[in-house]
């Protein structure tokens, strides 16, 4: 499927000379510390500590990880709106890592959209559907006078919005709706990329199921590649071709889908994945469930050694001395454990 | 899936029946919540009121501000002198309407004056943060220590207390309590997510912060601005009543009171104090409960 894909986007030339869309390496973001009227930088939150993983035109990448393991620092960091503390991200080819704000509007703004969590907060309040689906358009010079509004008829209908209410105000719609919007404000400047940030994790599980299928129309219909940050383990599971499972701002494993549930290699995504609900059925063995001890420890100040290691069922001394190298034990499969 | 999905239209449409109705707007909203805040709306009546009066004085009032008539001095409220008169035989009425022409006017220029200073120097501060922004709030740490009531004095008796620059010194003194209102709102809504989408975008920062932050900063703006208004109202009447206010034989609400604080004056000609006082306090009073009721009609999260 990718080298179809592949070889429709095949006349940009910064394109060929890579196979992915996306490569992300030991990118990081440490938020400072400060204290004192000075404000002097004391400490760092480690919130995105080195995460590698690569992305193909028309993949879907889920990312995993419980609550304060840096995923949605990731995301925002990928797309730019945290600096990065270091690591690399090649878009098409192009580091944007280090690229000024006036750049990436030229180049890569227009080619990586965001659909973000809260349907309630990312849409301004005092806009009509109609300003808020403007503003790409009109930031990006795309479409004029009557094709714009054309366009933005267009795009509510893509979502399965009925375009009579394109002078409405959000605040009088329910949060499905608004993810709607979200998602066909993303898909104005016809992106490439998107990074989907919980996008259905404030929905209810019937608008859960409406707001994935919709997403999954459009990446058949428009090509697109998702960076899928979820905590969500079955949503993932279901959208995704790759999975990347973080803790504590690391990326612990990366593999196929597949690989990745049905022969987790890390011992923290093997805890993660036996913590999922399945229903019971007859035959079935119950799976055993591996209960971590201890709570996270704070990013701010992240054991030695593999980060993992103070509540790793298979910790070793060494676990708590080397910090263990995130590398491919199989075709595809990642992992950062010395297990392997 | 390109095309419109009648499905989820019609669904869309059972379960949020409203939306068939017209769409009610935000001015409508607005003005609906307002209504039901009595205190408010009579505030708001009692101000336009004044307002009006004071715009139309010279064609309402009967006499001149500054006609003096040695004959009617401290004459009772009558016919032909409705509030009465004061000390030199001047009628109160018209002095009243006219003396709101300089305590509003001094009291408006102030205020838009403040808020051009409090509202920029806040919303630098915050949107970018950092060290702009520790800059900014330290200058603002240092105003505020400043004890303005001297410098008023100070300021006023260099210079010649006229009403241009009555209005420069008290925006220069009341911008910042604007500042830090300002600073926070944008501090809170520049890492809301349709911020974050706007970057995402690619929009620039100066759109992003006068169409994104801006418009949604504006309900506190709007109510701080008329609680000001009234404070400011306060001290112009203060400064008058201390006599480096507004200057004889312009009239202010202020600056007749001062002529009234004679202990016999205010014994035998109750009225001559009494009407620029109750004055001052009703329109101060009204642009509280005014600017109460505009901070719950303008709560976004009872937009609802």
């Amino acid at each position: 499927m990718n080298a179809t894909t592949l070889e429709k986007k095949g006349s940009n030339h910064l394109y060929s000379s890579s196979d992915y869309l996306l490569e992300v390496t030991e990118l990081k973001k440490h938020f400072p510390i400060k204290a004192g009227i000075l404000q002097r930088t004391v400490g760092s939150v480690k919130a995105v500590d080195g995460v590698s993983f690569r992305v193909k035109k028309g993949e879907t990448i889920g990312i995993v990880g419980e609550s304060g393991c840096g995923k949605s620092t990731a995301g925002r960091t990928l797309i730019r709106l945290y600096e990065p503390t270091g690591g690399d991200i090649l878009f098409k080819g192009k580091n944007i890592s280090k690229m000024r704000e006036s750049e990436l509007r030229r180049t890569v703004r227009k080619d990586i959209q965001m659909i973000f969590q809260d349907p309630f907060a990312s849409l301004n309040p005092r806009k009509t559907l109609k300003h808020i689906l403007a503003e790409p358009l009109i930031t990006h010079n795309l479409y004029k006078g009557r094709e714009r509004e054309d366009k933005i008829q267009q795009l509510l209908e893509k979502v399965g919005f009925n375009p009579m209410f394109i002078n409405r105000y959000p605040h009088e719609f329910s949060g499905g709706q608004r993810q709607r919007i979200g998602i066909a404000r993303a898909l104005a400047v016809n992106p490439d990329l998107i990074i989907a940030d919980e996008p259905v994790s404030a929905l209810d599980v019937s608008i859960q199921a409406q707001i994935i299928n919709l997403m999954e129309d459009l990446q058949d219909e428009l090509g697109l590649t998702y960076v899928f940050i979820s905590h969500d383990l079955s949503v993932v599971r279901h959208i995704s071709d790759k999975v990347g499972v973080m803790y504590l701002g690391r990326m612990m494993e990366f593999a196929n889908k597949k690989d990745l549930y049905d022969e987790p290699l890390h011992p923290y995504t093997q805890a993660l994945l036996s913590a999922v609900p399945v229903p019971r059925r007859k035959g079935v063995e119950r799976r055993e469930r591996i209960i971590l001890k201890g709570d996270l420890p704070s990013p701010s100040n992240p054991p030695q050694g593999c980060v993992f290691h103070t509540r790793c069922p298979a910790a070793t001394a060494m676990c708590s001395e080397r910090v263990p190298e995130y590398k491919e034990v199989k075709k595809d499969h990642f992992v950062a454990c010395h297990l392997y | 899936m390109s095309q419109t999905n009648p499905e989820i239209s019609q669904s869309e449409l059972e379960l949020n029946p409203n939306l068939t109705e017209k769409p009610e707007t935000l001015t409508k909203i607005f003005l609906r919540k307002f209504m039901k805040n009595k205190l408010a709306v009579i505030g708001a009546v009692f101000l336009f009121i004044i307002i009006l009066a004071s715009i139309l004085a010279p064609v309402i009032t009967p006499y001149s501000f500054e006609q003096v008539n040695l004959m009617a001095k401290l004459h009772p409220p009558s016919a032909d002198y409705w509030l009465g008169t004061d000390r030199y035989g001047r009628d109160i009425f018209t002095r009243l309407m006219y003396g709101g022409q300089i305590s509003l006017m001094v009291a408006f220029g102030s205020v838009i004056g403040a808020l051009i200073i409090g509202v920029s120097i806040g919303a630098l501060a915050g949107y970018y943060g950092g060290i702009i922004d520790a800059i900014l709030m330290r200058i603002v740490d240092i105003v505020i220590s400043i004890p303005s009531i001297f410098l008023l004095i100070t300021i006023v008796t260099i210079f010649k207390p006229s009403v241009g620059n009555l209005i420069i010194v008290f925006a220069l003194t009341s911008w910042t309590s604007t500042a830090r209102l300002v600073r926070g709102e944008f501090l809170s809504l520049r890492s809301r997510e349709f911020v974050l989408a706007s970057k995402t975008i690619g929009t620039k920062s100066y759109k992003i912060i006068f169409s994104h932050i801006l418009p949604n900063a504006m309900a506190p703006i709007i109510v701080a601005a008329t609680l000001l208004v009234g404070s400011v109202i306060l001290a112009e009447a203060g400064l008058s009543y201390l006599g480096l206010g507004v200057q004889p034989p312009l009239a202010s609400w202020g600056n007749m009171l001062q002529g009234a604080q004679n202990y016999t004056v205010m014994l035998t000609a109750p009225w001559y104090p009494i009407f620029p006082g109750l004055l001052i306090l009703l329109t101060v009073l009204s642009f509280n409960f005014v600017g109460d009721g505009l901070r719950d009609a303008l709560d976004p999260k009872s937009i609802e």
